[in-house]
């Protein structure tokens, strides 16, 4: 039976009278990124600061680690980077990372970890007057300190270069191989496709989809591309045939359903040149993620 | 497991650090003390000289350590999103509040013992009650840092530094500490004798300069003091926010 170490039951999360969270439930097993994405204002930090014990829920249940969040031995064996904050500015991130691992039984060494990440643990700077990007390294060092079981990170590649972004997620995926449980929430929805196992589509406090990242933007069966607005759908759908079906999902973003083939593209570039379209952007195989959350965003409107 | 008093130990050295390094911290604590004992020690503006100069510092000490200083460090830890970060960690809200009034109480102890041994450089010499000086000064500490976390955990960080750094200097020079109540006009000083910094200075005053200070004399202040200390920690229980 997989290592189970959150259980989100039933999570109801309000402020007043606003619904944050509405009734949702998934559990993190060991050795698995799960990504939480959706819009803004969909219930994902909200749901992370339940799950940390940073917020108390309205009704429902959290166990981390069979216990509540709040519990001090349950917090000891998770690790948070949180988007917001998280830095004693007037500190050095070496004498600040020195204090932390004095909160865990079992902590990484400081210098080691702070020099894996590209800060140099010498650094007489303090953190408020370190760079976007070596803040958020040294937010992730704070994190990885308790050499955690369990690893929540809000929009860790945020400021991050396209060299930095790509190291930590090697970094992650080898957490992940070591066991470690990763609860990812983000907007980059790239990162998501390369490396959650598991993903979490909340829009307006609700889960609307779940699964793999295989699973969610679908097998060959969707073939995308770009033009002016307003094409004739009807004469593209007979110039495809009757087992196709074309769908302008936003002005100038086309999908076409059936199965993708290399027949398929041809076809529709042939259209498209016969009448005098310039079509760009094609592509087949499934939706990406952008347009699963796109798509679920518009239809909760 | 690291035990919650390591985790308390390791919060409170923490907090010393950060508190002992910042020089506005250092400012408040210790040099406005020191220069206001030179200042009121070898000059007539008080009454009795350095004897009634003393407790009028060791509030002002008081006043800068427990309220200021901390409500300020309190103010910008919440804005920069640390103590949020802390929350998430295996500190409790316990140990990081027993860090923070044990970190408080070594350096109020250190700027009062500066600004007593200061005071005896300069001719000062304890006679007066000291346990129940002791207890009055435990007293007003629980007061100012009452009210200083109160402002911290309800106020936006600038609005705290404005605020605690007015509070600090209205009420040394119209709160009863530089001047008296007794040495201002009759209405405007039975009024000002209700505030907290006038309370604390009168009751450090009897016990500091009477061996044997009457019930009487000192019942007024103490209630006073009590008073806005409970106030204090009803508002700040009921208004702090941790981020």
């Amino acid at each position: 039976m997989a290592n189970t170490v959150l259980q989100v039951e039933n999570l109801v999360i309000r402020y007043g009278p606003t619904s944050a969270v509405d009734g949702i439930s998934f559990s993190v097993t060991a050795g698995q990124v799960t990504a939480l994405v959706g819009p803004n204002g969909a219930g994902k930090t909200s749901t992370v600061e339940v799950c940390t014990g940073l917020r108390a829920a309205t009704s429902g249940s959290v166990a981390l680690f069979g216990r509540p969040p709040a519990d001090a031995a349950s917090r000891s064996r998770i690790g948070v980077m949180l988007q917001m904050g998280g830095l004693y500015p007037t500190a050095k991130p070496l004498e600040w990372l020195t204090y932390l691992a004095k909160l865990y039984p079992d902590p990484a060494d400081p210098i080691t970890l702070l020099t894996a990440l590209g800060i140099d643990p010498a650094t007489k700077t303090t953190t408020r007057r370190l760079s976007g990007g070596e803040q958020q390294r040294v937010k992730l060092a704070a994190a990885l300190l308790p050499n955690p079981e369990l690893l929540f990170l809000d929009e860790p590649t945020a400021g991050l270069d396209p060299a930095a972004r790509r190291d930590l997620l090697a970094a992650l995926g080898a957490l992940r191989d070591l066991g470690t449980a990763i609860v990812l929430t983000t907007h980059q929805l790239g990162d998501v496709e390369e490396i959650a196992d598991f993903v979490l589509v909340m829009v307006a406090g609700k889960i609307v989809a779940s699964g793999t990242v295989a699973a969610l933007t679908g097998a060959a069966d969707i073939t995308s591309f770009r033009a002016t607005s307003g094409l004739d759908l009807n004469g593209l759908t007979s110039a495809l045939g009757d087992q196709f079906q074309v769908i302008e999902m936003k002005p100038g973003q086309y999908e076409v359903r059936g199965q993708a083939s290399p027949q398929l593209l041809a076809d529709i570039t042939k259209w498209c040149a016969a009448t005098g379209i310039q079509a760009t952007e094609i592509r087949s195989g499934g939706r990406t993620l952008e347009d699963i959350v796109i798509a679920a965003t518009e239809g909760n409107k | 497991m690291i035990t919650s008093g390591a985790r308390t130990k390791a919060h409170t050295g923490w907090e010393l650090r950060l508190l002992l390094r910042n020089g506005e911290q250092l400012l408040l604590v210790f040099i406005i003390p020191i220069v206001l004992v030179l200042a009121l020690g070898l000059t007539t503006f008080v009454p009795g000289g350095i004897d009634g100069a003393i407790p009028k510092v060791l509030s002002i000490s008081l006043l800068a350590t427990c309220f200021t200083s901390l409500a300020i460090a309190t103010g910008f830890e919440r804005r920069s999103g640390a103590l949020r970060f802390l929350a998430t960690t295996s500190l409790t809200r316990t140990n990081l509040l027993a860090g923070k009034a044990i970190a408080t109480a070594i350096v109020t102890l250190l700027s009062m013992l500066v600004v007593l041994l200061l005071g005896a450089l300069l001719g000062w010499r304890p006679g007066g009650a000291w346990p129940l000086s002791i207890l009055i000064a435990l007293l007003g500490a629980f007061t100012f840092a009452a009210w200083g976390l109160f402002l911290a955990g309800a106020l936006r960080a600038e609005a705290v530094l404005a605020v605690a750094n007015g509070a600090f200097l209205t009420l040394i020079l119209f709160g009863g500490i530089i001047i008296s109540p007794d040495q201002m006009p009759d209405v405007l000083g039975s009024i000002i004798q209700f505030t907290l910094s006038a309370a604390l200075v009168s009751a450090l005053t009897i016990s500091l300069t009477d061996p044997a200070p009457g019930t009487a004399n000192l019942l007024m202040p103490v209630i006073v003091l009590t008073v806005w200390g409970a106030i204090g920690a009803l508002l700040a229980r009921r208004y702090f926010r941790w981020e």
